[in-house]
């Protein structure tokens, strides 16, 4: 059974966000989305100073079996990719909410998160 | 949905189950990457259940054989062997592709695809009745492969048998062949379910991993072997598809189905590997390029053992040793090269 952690937010296309002690919020995709992709060997990560806008694509991942787009949580800029999925992007099948992260974006306006689904939502959309 | 009678054996060891072909089948049981990679440095065991096997009963198989299928069983008749051969319609299109398998006294079997099971079904029974044969459908089969460098002492801890390859070794409950689809050394098991299940679970007890069909897939294409409805289909004739080799004219007086269709192939095309060093897969319907002409990807995958992306595709004849695609309207460099990446690649 795929873990959805309560503290964050999601989109029903399985990325995940969190907002950081620093204002900036944290991007990734589901366990059920590392689930589904099974084996992931490429990510396509965004340059940083990317502007983008919600529910944009923004990323690519890639397992043995397809390819499929990442779509941004909020509105924001690019402040910090994680480069070490460019060399290892298994992490994202062995630990999707903590090492496997994607990206960090400088939100436009945070209230976008109430937009997002909640673990509980989530979980429910991601079944059906 | 249909399921072998280890279905609950996939289900209860983590195996992630999808509909193939109407069959209730494991994909992997967990990574795909991992149980292909345990198959190439050690061994593992797949149910291919799903599979179709004919027994053939009475009559003159062997004159049956040498009309049906365009490879000469006479190949195989001084010993328990087996032979893969493509199966041609009249028009030397490729219906499926299989192996035949001499169980002595000029008495054979076939195992062949899945999804083709009733269509074969029909074309045998067609084909069989002028020769007196009859065909005998194997609903409750249990087909094991155990394949990877280690088959064979997990093998010989049950069978103290030494097949070369190709060759069967046979008794009252099993016929074990040499033959597989990963590119490694490995035996095909075939018996009724409940002997299966002893087989089955034996092997699991010496620690061999269960591997599902996606790492199958990868593990073939390494390989350089085709998959029906993939690399080659209704569409195709052998030549195009690789398969050059298994069209046996030795015997000229020898009338195949398909014979004459595609002895007036011009051959203008040809199935040939790929490779190349850029981040992304390159996948089936795909179109590669190069200076004078061009082809289709028919399979495309990440290779887990040479870590790149890898693939058939279907082009003209001359094909130079580089060429170009697009990925993601990115253009990327292609390495061409012989199908057999185990090979060309190592």
């Amino acid at each position: 059974m795929a873990k959805v952690p309560s503290n964050l937010k999601f989109l029903d296309s399985h990325e995940w966000a969190r907002v950081e002690d620093d204002g900036t919020v944290t991007v990734g995709i589901s366990d059920h989305a590392q689930e589904l992709l099974g084996d992931i060997v490429f990510v396509e990560l965004p340059e940083i100073g990317k502007e983008i806008s919600q529910s944009s694509d923004i990323a690519i991942v890639e397992s043995v079996k397809a390819a499929s787009d990442v779509y941004s949580p909020l509105s924001g800029e690019v402040t910090e990719i994680n480069e070490a999925l460019n060399d290892n992007p298994e992490i994202i099948n062995s630990s999707p909410y903590e090492d496997g992260w994607f990206f960090k974006i400088k939100p436009q306006d945070i209230s976008e998160m109430e937009k997002l689904l909640d673990a509980a939502a989530y979980e429910s959309s991601s079944e059906g | 949905m249909n399921k072998t009678y280890l279905n609950e054996f996939h289900s209860a060891h983590n195996g992630n189950l999808v509909d193939f072909s109407g069959w209730e089948m494991p994909i992997n049981y967990g990574s795909q990457i991992n149980e292909h990679n345990e198959v190439r440095t050690n061994v593992g065991v797949f149910d291919v259940s799903h599979m179709a096997v004919f027994d053939f009963l009475g009559g003159n198989q062997v004159e049956f054989l040498r009309k049906l299928l365009p490879n000469d069983v006479n190949k195989i008749l001084n010993a328990k062997r087996a032979l893969y051969s493509p199966l041609l319609n009249e028009n030397g299109r490729i219906l499926d592709d299989l192996i035949v398998y001499h169980i002595g006294n000029n008495n054979f079997r076939i195992i062949s695809n899945c999804a083709t099971r009733q269509q074969n079904k029909l074309w045998f029974n067609e084909n069989a009745k002028q020769f007196g044969v009859e065909v005998n459908f194997q609903e409750n089969a249990s087909i094991i492969a155990i394949q990877g460098p280690n088959s064979a002492k997990i093998l010989s801890s049950l069978y103290s048998i030494d097949l070369k390859n190709f060759h069967i070794y046979q008794d009252d409950e099993v016929m074990i062949a040499r033959t597989g689809y990963t590119g490694e050394i490995g035996f095909e098991i075939i018996s009724n379910q409940e002997k299966g299940l002893e087989l089955w679970n034996h092997f699991i007890s010496k620690d061999v991993r269960p591997i599902g069909l996606a790492a199958r897939d990868t593990l073939r294409l390494e390989a350089g072997l085709n998959l029906y409805g993939s690399d080659m289909s209704i569409d195709n004739h052998p030549y195009e598809s690789n398969l050059g080799w298994t069209i046996d004219n030795t015997d000229t007086n020898r009338a195949y189905i398909g014979k004459e269709s595609i002895a007036n192939e011009s051959n203008t095309k040809k199935l040939i590997g790929f490779y190349t060093e850029e981040r992304g897969v390159l996948r089936a319907g795909s179109k590669v390029y190069f200076p004078g002409g061009e082809g289709v990807v028919t399979s495309g995958t990440w290779s887990p053992t040479f870590k790149k992306n890898i693939g058939f595709c279907r082009v003209d004849a001359n094909y130079p040793a580089q060429g170009n695609a697009l990925l993601r309207d990115k253009e990327i460099n292609l390495h061409f090269c012989e199908t057999n990446f185990l090979k060309h690649l190592k």
